[in-house]
């Protein structure tokens, strides 16, 4: 069984958010025993002041809801291991402890391994210490987690089947930011650094509506949605459309762009701030079985809503007027503008179909990890390289290269070759970066590019 | 508000080593994109190889400094190489993208866990510059009011500074030969180049090479004068920096990147030090609702990407660049 990060970390964080400052976690399977070993207090009280709460909780490979884990010793010392002792419990039926600390710095908090109950173990590397940087004064909420994976070894087989099922949902959240930046690219030739940028601020609209403004989930997605097509309009009337009747030349804009990716993502460092936040609802989801493949509810509507956004959009583009239109331009704006098309009026509206897929990426990377002002930008080079990887400013081609870069970083470090890990997994996004170069030597125009000549 | 810290910061960051580090970087930049007109987005890649190789072979390898050296410079060599045969033949664009996943492929394998034996992991690798720092002939430390640099800083600033220069003039001589009027000339228009018999794939090869090297010389320099080769130092928004240093300066100058480099660092540092100290104390200068000190440290980075639009905008060719010179219109 191979336990995601995502849901790891969704089931950490969920009993999280109301808790002190500095949070530790750990997540350890199979189900503990029903019994609580002796000795177990019934409730720790968070201390008052500067503390470490951590909440030990099993999350059982991630299925089923995670299950608090009890009786566990914890140690917290100063500066190192071997630093000054400030104090020791046993987890409560919550899972917590809750150690108060004299102010900020280093701390090393000891997990006792001998005190887990029967049958729990802790995951990864069985790492029983972890090192936390308090920093109280600027409210940074520090998380992490006591080693984190199944300790049973799962089969090949099953592996490749729970690594291919998050690449394809993986790949489907970056083919719609990808098939916006095709779409955007196709009919203005701009090479837009900053939509990573535009991915983040469909994730970080989707927190404020619900965390801001109380709203539930969805309906924050769905008004983040609106916001970054209203967004990609504004930016298109305030910005590129002048830029393009000035003649900025492409490679100018390019740079602009990097310009703007760099002011956007310190804008929202600046107003979200530089730690990590989650969303009101569907953080932790325990996965039901279909078949051979594990699912969480949200990872269910993931898929849905991405297949039906892309279908739906895709069918616009081949059978509407506009679609025909967007099409058109993207082929040859010059062209379409002497059969008497409203060119300006076709990027406007790309613009606008172009930044609400890309909005909704983010707002189902949100719903399917957490909110962070770098969220985007990280992704960035994964919807690049699956657009050029499919042919620059094809539409299949968006997709197809998407879904290829979705799988190998999924697929690729479950692989071994003669025991021998091609891909770690800790740098995962490798194997989908390298793959697109190595396709690039073969087939300049990518998988589904026209072939012209360059160079 | 003390004026005189700012002025400080601002000088010492300007004139210092960072700066010698973006000036490197930036030289090559130069090479590539403004005489040659190749987008290349990895320049921290370049970078980051050549800071290893010197960091690998001294540390993990065991080997001599000087070695360790040469054995950076051609891992950026063959890394221009290794780029160059697929990319150069591939449009603009496409170049970009390639070039920049290299850069990330590069600083997330020296980076990962598993070859932490190798690389060094996450803190990266230290103990290869203890030759470098033996070179030191100062004693003390410089600080005349306006600058203040440590004796190490020292030493570094002399040894940057130097080569700079060496790279300058290297570069000069370089564009006024009839190699350099072809680079230019595969900038404006590549298909009248490869019609006058020109091989243009190998000029633009020699160029890429050229200006890797430059790239690496940033790199091992970058970590000499901190003496520790970190992998998140080279990650992609250092080469958008450099980009930004040599735009300012002016593209397709010899000492474009120079100039831009020092004024970058100037107002990077100096705004810095401005912001920090506005909303540090008991009572700011800017009220803690508008401003808090940790997001003091941000407004210089809006400051820049806004600064970088207007740029490319209004004055593409910097300060002392020639429009007509820039590659910009290219596709």
């Amino acid at each position: 069984m191979h336990l995601r990060p995502a849901t790891l970390l969704t089931a950490i964080l969920a009993g999280l958010i109301l808790l002190a400052p500095v949070t530790a976690n750990a997540a350890t399977t199979p189900t503990p025993s029903p019994t609580a070993s002796t000795g177990t207090p019934e409730k720790n009280p968070v201390v008052k002041g500067p503390n470490i709460t951590v909440t030990l909780k099993d999350v059982k490979g991630g299925k089923g809801e995670p299950v608090p884990v009890p009786g566990v010793k914890l140690t917290v010392h100063k500066d190192s291991k071997t630093g000054e002792e400030l104090g020791t419990q046993t987890t409560d039926q919550a899972g917590r402890v809750s150690i108060g600390i004299p102010g900020n710095g280093t701390y090393v908090v000891e997990l006792d391994p001998k005190t887990l109950p029967e049958g729990v173990k802790l995951s990864g590397n069985g790492e029983t210490t972890k090192t936390v940087q308090v920093k109280i004064a600027a409210a940074t909420f520090v998380q992490f987690q006591i080693g984190a994976v199944v300790v049973k070894e799962a089969s090949f087989g099953s592996k490749l089947i729970d690594a291919s099922t998050s690449g394809l949902k993986y790949g489907l959240i970056i083919a719609l930011a990808a098939l916006g930046l095709s779409l955007i690219f196709g009919t203005t030739g701009l090479t837009n650094f900053a939509h990573g940028e535009l991915i983040t601020f469909g994730g970080i609209m989707t927190y404020m509506f619900n965390r801001g403004l109380g709203l539930p989930v969805i309906a924050a997605g769905a008004l983040a949605v609106l916001a970054s097509a209203l967004f990609g309009f504004a930016q298109d009337r305030g910005m590129w459309r002048p830029l393009r009747n000035r003649g900025t030349g492409l490679i100018a804009m390019m740079i602009v762009s990097i310009g703007f990716a760099l002011l956007l993502r310190s804008v929202f460092q600046y107003t979200f701030g530089g730690s990590t936040k989650t969303l009101s609802q569907y953080v932790a989801q325990g996965r039901s079985d279909y078949g051979p493949i594990a699912l969480s509810d949200k990872e269910v509507a993931i898929f849905a809503i991405s297949i039906v956004t892309l279908v739906v959009t895709c069918i616009a583009l081949m059978r509407t007027r506009l679609g025909k239109a967007m099409r058109a331009v993207s082929d040859n704006p010059a062209l379409s503008a002497s059969s008497g098309m409203r060119v300006d009026g076709v990027i406007s509206s790309v613009w606008i179909l172009g930044t609400a897929l890309t909005g909704l990426s983010g707002v189902l990377l949100a719903i399917n990890q957490q909110v962070n002002f770098q969220m985007g930008f990280k992704v960035l080079l994964l919807v690049f390289a699956a657009v050029t990887l499919g042919g620059l400013g094809t539409i299949w081609g968006a997709l197809l290269g998407s879904l290829v870069i979705g799988l190998m970083v999924e697929v690729a470090p479950v692989i071994t070759l003669w025991g021998w890990h091609p891909v770690p997994a800790s740098i995962k996004d490798v194997g989908a970066l390298v793959v697109m170069i190595l396709i690039l030597l073969v087939r300049p125009q990518g998988l589904l590019g026209r072939a012209q000549r360059i160079g | 508000m003390d004026f005189g810290t700012v002025i400080d910061a601002a000088f010492s960051a300007a004139l210092g080593p960072q700066a010698i580090v973006f000036a490197l970087a930036a030289i090559g930049l130069n090479v590539h994109f403004g005489y040659t007109g190749l987008l290349n987005f990895g320049q921290a890649g370049f970078m980051a190889i050549a800071a290893f190789g010197l960091a690998v072979s001294v540390v993990t390898w065991d080997l001599s400094f000087w070695l360790g050296l040469v054995i950076a410079l051609g891992a950026s060599v063959l890394l221009a190489l290794v780029l160059g045969v697929p990319t150069l033949r591939l449009r603009a664009d496409y170049l970009a993208i390639v070039t920049i996943a290299t850069s990330e492929i590069l600083r997330l394998i020296f980076g990962a866990v598993e070859f932490k034996d190798t690389f060094g992991g996450s803190n990266g690798l230290t103990g290869f510059a203890s030759t470098y720092r033996d070179l030191n002939p100062y004693n003390s430390g410089l600080d005349i009011g306006v600058v203040s640099f440590s004796v190490n800083d020292l030493w570094s600033i002399t040894v940057g500074w130097t080569l700079v220069g060496l790279g300058c003039l290297l570069v000069w001589a370089l564009m006024r030969s009839p190699w350099g009027r072809v680079l230019k000339s595969i900038r404006e228009d590549e298909d009248a180049v490869r019609s006058l018999g020109k091989n243009v794939f190998a000029y633009k090869m020699q160029a890429l090479v050229l200006g890797g090297i430059f790239g690496g010389i940033a790199g091992i320099f970058h970590i000499l004068k901190q003496g520790s080769a970190v992998p998140t130092d080279f990650n992609t928004t250092f080469t958008f920096y450099a980009y930004a240093a040599l735009l300012i300066g002016g593209a397709a100058r010899v000492l474009g990147p120079v100039v831009g480099s020092i004024v970058f660092w100037f107002l990077i540092a100096g705004l810095g030090s401005f912001f920090g100290q506005a909303t540090s104390g008991t009572d700011p200068l800017i009220p803690d609702f508008i401003m808090t000190n940790t997001q003091s440290s941000l407004i210089r980075f809006i400051l820049l990407g806004l600064g970088l639009m207007l740029l490319m905008i209004f004055r593409p060719q910097g300060i002392f660049g020639d429009r007509r010179e820039i590659a910009i219109d290219a596709r």
